[in-house]
């Protein structure tokens, strides 16, 4: 598989390390259910899926990669940066 | 009275020449890393270039300076200022941070030097895609790589101090590989 | 048998070579087949099951019979196929799957057994007593079975991988694969073509034909020469694309030395035997040609029976006629041209059978129309078959039977990303489906066009296709003139009648075999496979499949298409295990990390730890010592009683710096560090957003924006990675930049109650306790070099870590050493610092385990209630807080106990040594020279509650089996007294 990093190209994902989907962060004082469904329940889609991948043989980007996860075919991919995840504050 | 001596990284390690390619170890001078703050970029490159002569590199590619200094990119938000203490100033613009000990560093000198790399790292380090001046975090082997072209026949390749035997012997390993081809 | 004058190298050097201990001459370019073949030789193994005769069946890699084995010893090479091994002076090559020897096998008992050695034999056979299956049925099968062995002894050859970049990746060359190269190339496209040959070709160098007016191998030469000359392409012979996968990425193995003696490939030699690939392209033109399949009749895997194309190749490319009596057996017009080429280089043919009634007629050589093979005769080499048709049975006397069931279309690299192949009516033949793999365009034989201008003309449309695609400029290629006969085939997958015919040469399957299957309810294409074993050998199946699965079509009264293929996997091609580890043998398995220190350790004889990839001390014995607990011992009580030194680089440390610097910490650390004076060291707890514990570590402030965090040694990376997590994706609004300066330091630990004083001696200023307090930092210098000094330690001794740019790291130690030496103490290692942590309660990643929680700890006070961080609302859920928790506890041996080990689980002394009775574990046990006994750390449920109780400890992995009281997890100066001295 290769995923085109923002900032370096496209690269061998030999140089990347997956962590999982691509969630927005709860705030703080959100409800317990709120914080279970962010930390353990994921959706599992054959099919589009946002995931975060970490450039971390290269330049330490973190990704936001959409991803097919049945064809693996990239539809897009920015820096989780950019992505709003970081929830209310 | 005792005093302390310096040891370079790759002491008792090389050169190693090997067919038309040589492996030496490089002595760019003081290293630092020096990462904008927020906002800080335009200030920084412009500040850069009045103390050293360069601008502040863009992704994947290295800046040369005056009196020997360059600017590789680095990674995200972060260039490596090689062959210069920085100067004063440019602390109020970024984190610096003193890396001179921190990595081995080497070059690679001769024709078929992207041969050698295309055994060791999944990027295309060809002429065409990877021009003299281009720069790449890449993976080397399993260590984490800076790999600059400072000449058309010139690779600079870094890694942590630590790795200097590993990167050595698997440098050493593909040269001879590609030598013993003809 | 050589012919004079044929061939495309009729005067050849001579080369010499050895085939089971026989003598024989062949000559360069030959293969081993090849030359096997000009020696008259046709026996060459013996088959999978029944260790029948087998003789060469093809000219290429799809080869399924003629396996032999090449080396001895660690370079003994099982299962190369003699079609594909180049011919060199002094090649040793043996039969295998024989015993005493391949003319007289005792094991063909088997075949005469045959009845029972059916579908399913084993399944049905080797059942019961289920006990018997171990030890008696499956050794017994799998010294029958099987066909070259390795020799058991280590790999003493190198191997290479490499990365290749392309815009065109061009796999094949025959006249599809070049005329893609030519049309790229001259367009100026990054091109890769990779040709499993020597030779760059194809099917060009085995046919007689004729393109724009010249001989096919003269055009394949000056393609060739034209490619050579361009830069922009890359000629990859000998290499084999094995495997497609996602985003243009190819798998390729290059066959460096296969072709040379072994020496030359030996470690030592550094030439690799065969380096793996891996390609990224933009586009790709898959120009792979396509395999002959044979026909299913009886006894139709008797020597001398070989495919009709590789009769051609035998003939044109190497000059070599396999028999001096011909037949030919086909389908289709395609193989008659076998039946041409043979006669017009004066090899008698005595008849050509097909299967149609309105073949092609010849006034060369006379063709039975309408007709069947329905038997072969002869021993260890075809002597006779016997021909069925309108006029009743004959039989025809032959040394070599050539036939063709058709060609099918090499698909396999368009199915390796899950797609399956369409069915063509037409040509009998599965063809890929477009788009099957992303980037790739199929072209040519593999793609149904079977003659050479048709290959011609889609080798250049695909190539200006994928130009197009990349938005490179192409003239309109003028294409060659070549011939464009019209593929014409009508279906023969078996001759119907008694007797075994075989489908799958390799595995021993035969139609009766795939019938049987199908009446036993395997019907579907996928269980069938595994059931008979049909294309499971290391051909994969490659010239059978499709008749098996016409076979069963028929036999479930099913169509081709709707009974399907079974999957394509890579690699196409049978590769070493070493090519596809290359580089990972010795050294090469992962990166050593080296401590600045390392030199001079080994120099006091210490014994290396690993500890991730860092080398650690982990202790130094002395003249006397026997066992390493002496010298841990001795290097605890340096500590305790003088000073220590130990290099404690390998921790993590992280330059933080930035506005909000501070208030990232606060956010990343359960604990406040936004609030720590400058000039301050603070222990802090960081979670996983989970409310688990991820790693713990002391953080100094250096300066206003302006921190040091560290890490253990373990989480390194791990911290460096959540860091810059939390930074980019969760508050990437804060001002706040961070990078490793772990290899920048070289840090040792100088601990002990000495420490100032030897500090103190080669400070270039004096500290004292005011000046340099308990959690204390700043800068210093050390005979003008300039560091950081920490007051922390992990002992709980009066400790400090000094810490040097790493270049003087070396002759620090050595100076730290040799002074703690003369105060009374000396260097210690991992062992000495780990027994020194218990005493204290420190934890290690031993305790942190990614099950604790702060709680379990004891540390929920450090988890702030006045700002959010990582994991602090997991971190309070209810389930993580409360006595169903096990809690960090110390464990001392009741009586005369000589070891506690980590690992052990922890019983009430009352109940059964029962899982569900367990109440905790231990996680660091070590002896400390101080009390005179062994101490441990650990969990134990509701552990603070039960303070002075005793519980058992048990180990069964060790035997252990011993009382102990759970105490405080502080074993040594609980007040922290000689830390703050």
């Amino acid at each position: 598989m290769r995923i085109t990093c923002p900032l370096c190209g496209e690269r061998d994902r030999r140089e990347f390390y997956y962590k999982g989907a691509a969630l927005e962060r709860p705030a703080a004082e959100a409800d317990l259910d709120a914080w279970h469904a962010h930390v353990h329940l994921r959706e599992n889609p054959a099919g589009e899926l946002e995931e975060l991948w970490y450039h971390e043989m290269g330049c330490n980007s973190w990704l936001r990669v959409t991803r097919d996860t049945a064809t693996h075919e990239i539809t897009d991919v920015v820096l989780a940066a950019d992505a709003g995840l970081g929830g209310a504050r | 009275m005792a005093e302390l001596t310096l040891k370079s990284p790759c002491e008792g390690l090389l050169p190693v020449t090997c067919g038309a390619l040589t492996l030496k170890e490089a002595t760019p001078g003081p290293l630092t890393t020096i990462a904008p703050f927020k906002g800080q970029e335009a200030a920084l490159s412009k500040a850069l270039k009045k103390a050293h002569g360069m601008a502040f590199p863009g992704p994947n590619e290295s800046t040369e300076g005056k009196a020997g200094a360059r600017a590789i990119w680095f990674g995200r938000d972060m260039a490596l200022l090689t062959g210069a203490a920085p100067a004063e100033g440019l602390s109020e613009h970024a984190a610096l941070t003193d890396q001179s000990a921190g990595w081995a560093v080497v070059t690679l000198e001769g024709v078929g030097g992207e041969e050698v790399l295309a055994r060791l790292c999944p990027v295309d380090f060809r002429l065409a895609e990877f021009p003299v001046g281009a720069t790449s975090r890449a993976e080397l082997k399993h260590m984490m790589a800076s790999v600059t072209r400072l000449e058309e026949a010139s690779f600079q390749i870094m890694v942590f101090r630590s790795l200097a035997q590993t990167l050595v012997h698997d440098l050493k390993t593909a040269m001879e590989a590609l030598a013993a081809r003809g | 048998m050589r012919i004079a004058g044929k061939g495309l190298a009729p005067e050849a050097k001579s080369v010499s070579f050895t085939f089971n201990g026989r003598h024989l001459m062949g000559q360069e370019g030959d293969t081993l087949a090849s030359a096997l073949l000009a020696n008259g030789v046709h026996l060459v193994g013996r088959s999978f099951k029944y260790h029948r005769p087998r003789g060469i069946l093809t000219a290429g890699s799809e080869e399924p019979n003629a396996l032999v084995t090449l080396g001895h010893g660690p370079q003994q090479d099982p299962n190369q196929r003699a079609t594909t091994q180049e011919l060199f002076e002094g090649l040793e090559a043996r039969s295998q799957n024989c015993w005493p020897s391949v003319e007289h096998d005792v094991m063909a008992l088997n075949n005469l057994a045959a009845p029972f050695f059916g579908a399913g034999f084993y399944y049905k056979t080797f059942m019961w007593p289920a006990a018997f299956w171990e030890k008696l049925y499956e050794p017994m099968i799998r010294r029958a079975a099987g066909l070259g062995a390795l020799s058991g002894e280590a790999d003493t050859d190198a191997y290479e991988k490499a990365y290749g970049f392309c815009d065109l990746l061009v796999i094949g060359s025959g006249p599809a694969g070049l005329m893609a190269a030519l049309t790229a190339g001259r367009a100026g496209a990054d091109v890769i073509m990779c040709e499993e040959d020597c030779r760059l070709g194809g099917r060009l160098l085995a046919e007689d034909e004729e393109i724009d007016g010249k001989p096919a191998h003269l055009w394949v030469a000056e393609a060739e020469a034209e490619l050579e000359a361009m830069e922009n392409v890359r000629l990859m012979r000998r290499t084999s694309v094995t495997g497609a996968y996602d985003q243009g990425t190819y798998a390729a193995l290059e066959r460096v030395s296969h072709h040379l003696p072994r020496s030359h490939s030996l470690k030592g030699s550094h030439l690799p035997r065969e380096c793996f690939w891996r390609i990224a392209a933009k586009r790709t033109v898959l120009a792979a040609g396509a395999i002959e399949r044979p026909v299913a009749f009886r006894n139709n895997d008797r020597p001398g029976i070989m495919m009709a194309g590789a009769v051609r190749a035998y003939l044109n490319r190497w000059g070599v006629a396999p028999g001096e009596r011909m037949t030919l057996f086909a389908n289709n017009d395609d193989a008659h041209r076998t039946a041409h080429d043979l006669v017009k280089s004066g090899v008698h043919l005595a008849a050509v059978i097909d299967s149609r009634h309105d073949a092609p007629e010849s006034d060369l050589y006379p063709v039975i129309k309408g007709a069947q093979v329905c038997n072969s005769g002869g021993g260890k080499q075809l002597e006779s078959i016997t021909v069925r048709s309108v006029r009743g049975e004959e039989k025809i006397q032959t040394d070599c039977l050539a036939m063709s069931g058709g060609w099918n279309p090499s698909v396999h690299l368009t199915c390796h990303l899950n797609a399956r192949p369409a069915w063509r009516r037409d040509i009998l033949g599965f063809v890929p489906e477009a788009g099957a793999v992303p980037g790739l365009r199929a072209a040519g034989a593999c793609n149904g066009s079977f003659s050479t201008a048709g290959a011609l003309r889609e080798g250049a449309e695909a190539a200006l296709a994928a130009l197009n695609d990349l938005g490179l400029a192409a003239a309109t290629q003028e294409l060659p003139q070549a011939e464009d006969a019209e593929y014409r085939i009508a279906p023969l997958w078996a001759v119907p009648g008694k007797g075994r015919a075989w489908l799958d040469f390799q595995n021993d399957v035969t139609v009766k075999d795939v019938k049987q299957a199908a009446v036993e309810n395997f019907r579907s294409v996928e269980h069938m496979k595994r059931y008979t074993t049909q294309g499971m050998a290391t051909d994969q199946g490659k010239n059978s499949n499709v008749a098996a699965l016409a076979v069963l079509a028929d036999a479930n009264g099913r169509t081709i298409p709707e009974t399907g293929t079974t999957t394509f996997r890579p690699p196409f091609t049978p590769m070493a295990i070493g090519a596809m580890g290359a580089g990972a043998a010795d050294e090469g398995f992962k990166p050593q990390r080296f401590l600045t220190s390392h030199e001079a350790g080994e120099a006091r004889g210490a014994h290396q730890l690993e500890v991730g990839l860092w080398y650690r001390a982990a202790y130094f014995p002395k003249p006397g010592e026997t066992n390493w607990r002496q010298s841990c011992d001795r290097e605890v009580m340096y500590v305790r009683n003088a000073v220590g030194i130990c290099d404690v680089s390998t921790l993590g440390k992280i330059d933080i710096q930035g506005a909000d610097a501070g208030k990232f910490l606060d956010f990343v650390y359960t604990n406040g560090f936004s609030k720590l004076k400058v000039g301050k060291t603070r222990y802090g707890l960081m979670l996983r957003e989970d409310g688990f514990i991820m790693d713990d570590g002391t953080t100094a402030r250096l300066g206003e924006h302006h921190y040091v965090m560290t890490t253990t040694t373990a989480a390194a990376g791990q911290v460096m990675a959540h860091l810059e997590f939390v930074s980019q994706a969760l508050r990437p609004e804060w001002d706040v930049r961070f990078t490793s300066v772990t290899e920048q330091w070289a840090q040792f630990a100088v601990a002990g109650p000495k420490s100032r004083e030897l500090l103190n001696g080669l400070l270039d200023e004096k500290i004292d306790s005011e000046s340099w307090p308990f959690m204390g930092c700043g800068e210093i210098s050390v005979m003008g070099i300039k560091g950081r000094l920490f007051r922390i330690s992990f002992s709980g001794e009066e400790a400090y870590e000094l810490a040097l740019p790493a270049g003087y790291g070396d002759s620090l130690y050595r100076l730290l050493v040799e002074r703690a030496e003369a105060l009374g103490g000396g260097a210690y290692g991992m062992e000495a610092l780990n027994v020194l942590r218990i005493e204290k309660g420190f934890i290690t990643h031993a305790e942190i385990n990614g099950t604790v929680t702060a709680f379990d700890l004891g540390m929920q006070g450090l988890m702030s209630k006045k700002k959010d961080f990582i994991g602090k609302a997991m971190a309070t859920r209810p389930g993580l807080l409360g006595e169903e928790r096990m809690q960090l506890i110390g464990l001392k041996p009741v009586g005369a106990v000589k070891e506690l080990s980590a690992g052990a689980h922890l019983f009430n002394p009352e109940d059964p040594v029962e899982r569900i009775y367990d109440q905790g574990y231990v996680t660091s046990a070590g002896f400390s020279p101080l009390m005179g006994h062994m101490i441990a750390l650990g969990f134990l449920k509701d552990g603070q509650n039960r303070i002075g109780d005793q519980i058992r400890l048990v180990d069964h992995m060790r035997g252990l089996d011993v009382q102990c009281e759970v105490c405080e997890p502080v074993f040594y100066d609980t007040e922290g007294e000689r830390a703050r001295g």
